[in-house]
């Protein structure tokens, strides 16, 4: 989640067109979303292992 | 800006929290009401303290003592750096009322994101790790990113910066709502569901024990959310007392198209009407509302609470059955689901001078700092407080109620407390 707001950051710092840093903020939303969803699975598998 | 219709709606802000502890207490079971009631003050308390006393001095406020950093050419505004325990406070309000303002508000709405977490902990979270959560909360996590965008910080320079337009959250949709809704989520997982609620991968409907109080709740949270808006606005973003009137109609607006949307497709999908999604609509509608405030018309604040209330009916069941999130009080739907929609709305709707997109991408730019580094920092932090302060009630406590174990009585005595019969989905 953390790799997905530097993403966004670079985007912002190093390119200059509205299109492409649209483009990678939105790839750095959908890494921060993978990562949350990590975190989902592994809390799941946690709960699976007490029931 | 009106000294004294600010202050007047920072007096309504803790009326929200009042709806909102009835709300959580409401849903949850009757025999953890009373700890659920005195978790909020206590939670209201701890954040107080800890935000003025410590909070505060990284908050800052606009045009305030900042700490910065030097990157690529520009300098990013990252924390404040006012004194600690608000030293300085009372001898500068001659010269100006400002600061003290920001810290009223501050302190109100720090205490009232504190009260989003309960919601998902009800019937589980003990009340010690209760408090040092918040303090976490009121200490560290709020005050950072409050300072990003309610202080001059780097997401409310985003012009200087980078050339976008700033990131505008003009009721705290984000740094109430969506901070909050993280700290549920973290909470939530940390704690697990409560006893009962998965049998053989099966959801089991719990149902809250006083929809009354959850719905009177409600309309108390309508007038603490007016005053909110109203005195963020009017510090934050430079809002006339007199644009109040629309912050006022908008509130209203989203709120109701918000229930009344959850209303209807409760009706569609179950054949009644469901009275707490009903009312966690009226709240979502509330929360997404908060972004805009009278930043848009009437008609975008009603298209907005509607979407907001048929997202949390939808939220709410793909949380409980599918990802197996056990949270009583839907908060994490409402205030992290509705909160995301509200920020991404503004960009949406919101009267731009230059390209939407732009506006959008800054939007954009702010809720991937909330999921990127907010969510991390708040789970991390909860986590080792969890090694320190084991935050759920043990087994035995669990089936006795929070009221019984922790506060060694109930809310209710003369009732009988209700079987561990419920139906199941």
């Amino acid at each position: 989640m953390v790799s997905g707001w530097m993403l966004a950051l670079a985007a912002l710092l190093l390119l200059a067109g509205l299109g492409q840093r649209f483009a990678f903020v939105l790839a750095a939303l959908f890494v921060e979303i993978l990562g949350l969803g990590l975190v989902a699975h592994r809390y799941r598998s946690l709960q699976r292992g007490t029931e | 800006m009106n000294l004294a219709v600010c202050l007047l709606c920072i007096i309504l802000v803790p009326l929200a929290a009042a709806g909102l502890a009835l709300i959580h207490q409401g849903l949850g079971r009757s025999r953890s009401a009373a700890h659920a009631m005195l978790a909020t003050l206590c939670a209201l308390g701890v954040s107080a303290i800890v935000f003025v006393l410590f909070g505060s001095a990284w908050a800052g406020y606009t045009n305030g003592l900042a700490h910065t950093l030097q990157l690529a050419g520009n300098h990013w505004d990252w924390l404040g750096a006012e004194p600690f325990f608000a030293n300085g406070l009372a001898p500068g309000l001659l010269r100006s009322p400002y600061p003290a303002l920001v810290l009223a508000l501050q302190m109100f709405a720090v205490g009232l994101a504190s009260l989003i977490p309960i919601s998902a902990g009800t019937d589980r979270w003990r009340l010690a790790a209760i408090c040092i959560s918040s303090a976490l909360f009121a200490g560290v996590i709020f005050p950072l990113f409050a300072h990003w965008v309610w202080a001059s910080g780097w997401l409310a320079q985003l012009t200087p910066l980078f050339g976008l337009p700033p990131f505008t959250d003009a009721g705290g949709a984000g740094v109430l709502q969506v901070v909050g809704g993280l700290t549920a989520l973290s909470v939530a997982w940390i704690l697990g569901p409560r006893q009962g609620k998965y049998t053989d991968k099966v959801a089991t409907a719990i149902p809250g024990h006083n929809i009354v109080l959850v719905l009177f709740g409600c309309l108390l949270a309508l007038i603490g959310w007016i005053g909110l808006e109203s005195a963020a606005s009017m510090l934050f973003y430079a809002l006339n007392s007199i644009q109040i009137i629309v912050v006022t109609i908008n509130a209203m607006l989203s709120a109701s198209a918000g229930c009344l949307a959850a209303v209807l497709i409760t009706q569609i999908r179950y054949r009644k009407p469901d009275a707490s999604l009903s009312a966690n609509g009226w709240i979502a509608g509330l929360v997404a509302g908060s972004a805009s405030c009278a930043m848009v018309s009437p008609l975008a604040a009603f298209f907005i609470g509607l979407v907001a209330g048929t997202l949390v009916t939808f939220l709410v069941e793909t949380l409980e059955l599918r990802l197996f999130i056990d949270d009583p009080g839907g908060a994490i739907s409402v205030h992290l689901g509705a909160g995301l929609w509200g920020l991404l709305a503004f960009g949406l709707f919101a009267p731009t001078a230059g390209p939407r997109s732009a506006l959008l991408l800054a939007q954009l730019v702010g809720i991937a700092t909330l999921l990127g580094i907010i969510f991390p920092l708040v789970h991390l932090g909860n986590l080792l407080l969890n090694k320190l302060i084991p935050f759920r009630v043990d087994a035995d406590g669990e089936w006795q109620g929070m009221d019984i174990r922790e506060l060694g009585a109930g809310a209710y005595p003369e009732f009988v407390v209700h079987a561990d019969e419920f139906v199941p989905r």
